[in-house]
């Protein structure tokens, strides 16, 4: 599988992304955001966690008009493999990919720990090498988490299996604890909590390994 | 020309940050605040003539995220 990482000013989980990808088996590029177009035959495009422009005016809303998130856009609309954590999430929902938006937490606070998530679907490439009601830990990190979307594309986002994670005991007010979503084709997946922190025992924990060996996997029966 | 963006959050979005300066504001003895909404305020300095159109684009694509935030444009 090839991918690329993409790096804003800002960025500041894009090599603990790259080290999960690769330790996954990815021949991984990084990105910059000025660059108008990905690395020919890219198959996942990974936006990456950190305060992209600083999260000035909104969190992702500068990142979401650079050259390269148009490149990323096309990718996704080709029906590329996009994976968003945090910021990268937040990207994602500015750019229109993902519905909905992440607003401040509802308790004002920035959420620094490790959570307890719930695998809601298994239907999809990055979750496919989990089972639905696994529980899984992963870190969150993040000021700006407080999932929003209006009803209907709420309703419509449980009536087609697209809520990829929930989180157990809601750290942030999301509407129905969600954690991460689907894209209606689902190869695009936004989430809050960071898989990538959760791939080496001595960082610990490993329960993120799967979500890359699944995305692995993806590419190694095509 | 000048114009300058209110951008607000839409009416039945809850406003975390609203609601802890009307906290505050309480506990500072200010009695009846029954409610406070935080917003933006953008002011642009602009070419003369640009016409609201391309201030309703500017709010559209980037000053306001419409899932979210409403905006009211005052050319100056």
């Amino acid at each position: 599988m090839r991918a690329a990482v993409i790096v804003f000013p800002g960025s500041n989980c894009d090599r603990d992304m790259a080290v999960a990808l690769k330790a996954a088996g990815a021949d991984v590029t990084m990105v910059w955001h000025k660059d108008a177009s990905l690395p020919a035959d890219v198959d996942l495009v990974a936006v990456p966690g950190g305060f992209s422009f600083g999260d000035y005016l909104r969190c992702g809303a500068i990142a979401a008009q650079s050259p390269i998130c148009r490149a990323v856009v096309a990718h996704a609309d080709r029906g590329g493999y996009v994976l968003g954590v945090c910021n990268g999430f937040q990207v994602l929902t500015e750019t229109g990919l993902l519905p909905g938006a992440l607003m401040r937490n509802a308790n004002l606070k920035f959420i620094c720990k490790t959570v307890a998530l719930k695998i809601e679907t298994s239907h999809c490439a990055f979750t496919q090498a989990y089972h639905v009601g696994d529980v899984v830990h992963y870190p969150v990190a993040h000021h700006d988490g407080n999932y929003t979307v209006d009803p209907d594309t709420l309703a419509k986002l449980h009536a087609d299996d697209r809520i990829a994670f929930t989180y157990g005991d809601n750290p942030n007010g999301s509407v129905d604890s969600i954690a991460g979503i689907l894209s209606e084709n689902r190869r695009v997946l936004g989430m809050m909590p960071h898989p990538e922190r959760a791939v080496d025992a001595g960082h610990g924990g490993t329960d993120g390994q799967a979500l890359f060996r699944g995305l692995l996997g993806q590419f190694a029966d095509a | 020309m000048k114009a300058r963006v209110h951008v607000m959050l839409k009416n039945g979005v809850l406003d975390p940050q609203g609601e802890a300066v009307r906290h505050a504001l309480g506990a500072l003895g200010f009695d009846g605040v029954a409610g406070v909404r935080q917003g933006k305020v953008i002011e642009l300095d602009l070419a003369d003539g640009t016409s609201e159109a391309t201030i309703v684009e500017m709010c559209e694509k980037l000053l306001a995220n419409t899932v979210i935030e409403s905006y009211r444009i005052e050319v100056l």
